[in-house]
C-alpha cells in the first residue's frame, strides 16, 4: 500500500518535473532575445540582454521614468515615446493612452518588452533623476497613524527638486514582502537644506512601503530613494492661492511654505487642513507660525466630528463646507491640492461651483 | 469499429457538443470568463478562438497521458492533478512561441492565455472524454466541438450584451446580473436542439 502510495506521487511529480524543466529549457531558447540596443534621444545607445520590459532595463541603467505601481500597468505614470521596435499598442495599455498620445507612439515602458533594437525618446528633466542613499536621523511621532522621517542624504550629497515635487522611497526586502518595491511620498522639507528630505508618511494597514517605514525602519538605518519627480509645483503667476490638503497631503504643501518664505513671497494664500478629530491634527505651532512669517499667509484648521470634550475654537465641518464659507473672490484664486483621491474629487466640484478656473486648479492624488 | 465509423462517430460527437450538449450553455462550464470577457465581440472573438485551440489541443494531450502514462499504471484517479499541470504548462509554451514568432497572435490572443489556464471548461472536456471513454479519433471531434460550442455561446453573449450597453437596466441587474439571466434564457433556447441528435 505505502509502496504503491509512493510510486503513484513519484510518477506525477516526475510528470510535473520533466515538464517544468521543458518550460524552463523552451524559455532559455524561445524568450532569449539575446542582445538589443536602446537608442535614446538619437544620442545614447545601451546595448541590454532582451526579454525583459523596457521599464526594469532602464531602471537597471540607472534611468528613471516614474512609476508608482511599480510595473504592474495600474498608474499609467511611466508614459515614454518608443519610436520605433515596440510592436503594436497591448490591451493592457489601451486605457492609460488617450488619441494623441498614440499618434505620437506614447506607450507604457512597463507593458513594452524589450524583444528586438529601440529607438525611444526620453524628457530631459528626467534625466535629472538620480539614485539617493541616506540615512535617516530621526523619526517623529505627529499623529497616531502619521510620521515625519527625517533622511539626510549621503550619496550624491544634495537633491535639487521643485518645491511640490515626490521621492520614491525604496522598500527593501523584509519579513513580510519578499520584493524590492518603490513607492512615491512628496518631500515635505525647506528646499534651503539641499542635503535633508522629509517625509511625512501615514500608515497604509498592509502597505509594503508604509509598514517598513512604521515596523522596521529605525534611526540611524540606511534608505534608498530616486527622484525627485512630479509635475506638482506652483505657478509663475502672482494670483492668489487656496491650499486644500488634508493628513500627509501637507507634506507638498509645507515645502511649497517653506519656498515661499525663502524667495520672499507676497503672495496671497490660505490653507485649508482638513481633519476627522482633534487628535489627527499635527505641526499646527508651525503652520501658525508661516502666518507671521509670510506676508499675507492664513491657516485655517476644520474638524469633521468635534466632540465636546475636546477643546477646539477652530471651524467644523467638512474641509468642502469650510472652503465654500471662507473663500471670497474665489474666481481670482488659483488652487493646489493634495490628498485622496476622493477629497480631491469633491474639492474640485465645490471649487468649481465658486467659479474657480479649470485652468487654475492643481492637484496630486495620492493614490 | 473501422476507422470510418469512428469519423462519422467524432462528427456526430462535435456537433451535438455544438449544440445540444454545449458545455458553456447545458454544462455551465468556464462560466467565469463567458461573463468577465463578454462585453465586446472583438475581446470575445480573441479569447473563444484561443479557447477552441487550447480546448482541441490540451484535450488530446491529455488524452494521450491518460491512456499510455496513467492506465498503464492503474493511477487513474490522478488524472486531475496530471490534467492541471498539463494545461498550465501548454499554455505557457504556447504564450511564450505567439510571443516570439507572431506579434498579431500574440496581439489578438496573448492577454487571454493566462485567463485559459484556469477555465475550467478546458478541464471538463478533458474529464469528461474519460468519463464518455472516446477514442482519439473522437476525442479530437469532441475538443473541436466543445471549443466551438464556447466560442458560439460567447459570441453571441457578446453581441446581445453590445446591444444592451445602451439600453435602461435596472440597477441592481446591471452587469454580471442581467448577463446570468440572458445565460439562462440563451441555455434554454439551446435546449430545443435536444431532439435534434442524441450522440454523446
Amino acid at each position: 500500500m505505502i509502496v504503491s502510495t509512493l510510486i503513484a506521487v513519484l510518477v506525477v511529480s516526475s510528470i510535473g518535473a520533466a515538464l517544468a524543466a521543458l518550460l524552463a529549457l523552451s524559455e532559455s531558447y524561445i524568450a532569449n532575445y539575446g542582445e538589443c540596443r536602446i537608442t535614446i534621444n538619437d544620442e545614447r545607445e545601451l546595448t541590454v540582454q532582451g526579454g525583459k520590459d523596457l521599464l526594469s532595463m532602464l531602471t537597471a541603467e540607472k534611468i528613471f521614468i516614474p512609476s508608482a505601481c511599480g510595473g504592474r500597468a495600474t498608474c499609467g505614470l511611466c508614459k515614454l515615446k518608443v519610436l520605433e521596435g515596440a510592436g503594436p499598442i497591448l490591451p493592457t495599455e489601451e486605457p492609460y493612452l488617450d488619441e494623441k498620445e498614440r499618434a505620437s507612439n506614447v506607450r507604457l515602458s512597463c507593458q513594452v518588452k524589450v524583444k528586438g533594437d529601440l529607438r525611444i525618446s526620453i524628457p530631459q528633466e528626467l534625466f535629472a533623476i538620480r539614485e539617493y542613499r541616506a540615512r535617516c536621523t530621526r523619526i517623529v511621532d505627529l499623529t497616531h497613524d502619521i510620521k515625519l522621517f527625517r533622511l539626510e542624504l549621503a550619496e550624491p550629497g544634495t537633491m535639487d527638486y521643485v518645491p511640490g515635487q515626490y521621492v520614491q522611497l525604496l522598500a527593501p526586502k523584509y519579513e513580510k514582502n519578499s520584493e524590492e518595491v518603490y513607492r512615491a511620498y512628496s518631500i515635505a522639507s525647506d528646499p534651503a537644506q539641499r542635503d535633508v528630505i522629509e517625509l511625512i508618511i501615514r500608515l497604509v494597514p498592509g502597505g509594503i512601503c508604509t509598514t517598513y517605514c512604521f515596523e522596521y525602519l529605525k534611526e540611524g538605518d540606511e534608505v534608498r530613494m530616486n527622484g525627485p519627480y512630479g509635475e506638482f509645483h506652483l505657478s509663475d503667476t502672482d494670483a492668489p492661492m487656496v491650499f486644500i490638503a488634508g493628513g500627509s497631503g501637507m507634506a507638498p504643501i509645507r515645502c511649497i511654505l517653506h519656498h515661499m518664505k525663502n524667495t520672499n513671497s507676497r503672495r496671497k494664500a490660505v490653507y485649508f487642513f482638513g481633519a476627522n478629530e482633534v487628535r489627527e491634527m499635527f505641526m499646527m505651532d508651525e503652520m501658525h507660525r508661516f502666518e507671521s512669517e509670510l506676508p499675507d499667509f492664513r491657516f485655517v484648521p476644520v474638524i469633521a466630528k468635534s466632540d465636546a470634550s475636546e477643546a477646539w475654537d477652530g471651524e467644523t465641518g467638512l474641509v468642502t463646507d469650510a472652503v465654500q464659507r471662507g473663500l471670497q473672490n474665489a474666481s481670482e484664486y488659483e488652487a493646489y491640492l493634495c490628498g485622496s483621491p476622493g477629497m480631491i474629487d469633491a474639492s474640485i466640484k465645490v471649487l468649481l461651483d465658486l467659479g474657480v478656473k479649470d485652468t487654475g486648479i492643481f492637484y496630486d492624488k495620492f493614490a | 469499429m473501422s476507422v470510418g465509423t469512428e469519423i462519422m462517430q467524432a462528427c456526430i460527437v462535435a456537433i451535438s457538443a455544438v449544440f445540444t450538449q454545449n458545455i458553456l450553455l447545458a454544462y455551465f462550464l468556464g462560466l467565469c470568463p463567458f461573463i468577465g470577457v463578454s462585453r465586446e465581440i472583438k475581446a470575445a472573438f480573441g479569447l473563444g478562438l484561443a479557447v477552441i485551440f487550447v480546448l482541441t489541443c490540451t484535450v488530446l494531450l491529455n488524452w494521450i497521458a491518460y491512456h499510455y502514462v496513467l492506465v498503464p499504471l492503474h493511477l487513474e484517479f490522478f488524472r486531475f492533478i496530471l490534467f492541471i499541470i498539463i494545461i498550465a504548462a501548454f499554455v505557457q509554451f504556447v504564450e511564450m512561441v505567439i510571443e516570439r514568432y507572431s506579434p498579431f497572435l500574440y496581439q489578438q490572443l496573448g492577454v487571454f492565455l493566462p485567463l485559459i489556464t484556469v477555465n475550467c471548461a478546458i478541464l471538463g472536456a478533458a474529464l469528461f472524454m474519460v468519463i464518455r471513454d472516446y477514442s482519439f479519433i473522437v476525442t479530437i471531434g469532441w475538443g473541436l466541438g466543445s471549443g466551438t460550442g464556447w466560442f458560439l455561446a460567447i459570441m453571441a453573449m457578446a453581441g446581445i450584451r453590445q446591444r444592451l450597453a445602451h439600453d435602461r437596466i435596472p440597477r441592481g441587474l446591471q452587469g454580471p446580473g442581467v448577463t446570468l439571466i440572458i445565460a439562462g434564457l440563451m441555455s434554454l433556447a439551446f435546449i430545443g436542439f435536444a431532439g435534434v441528435l442524441q450522440g454523446q
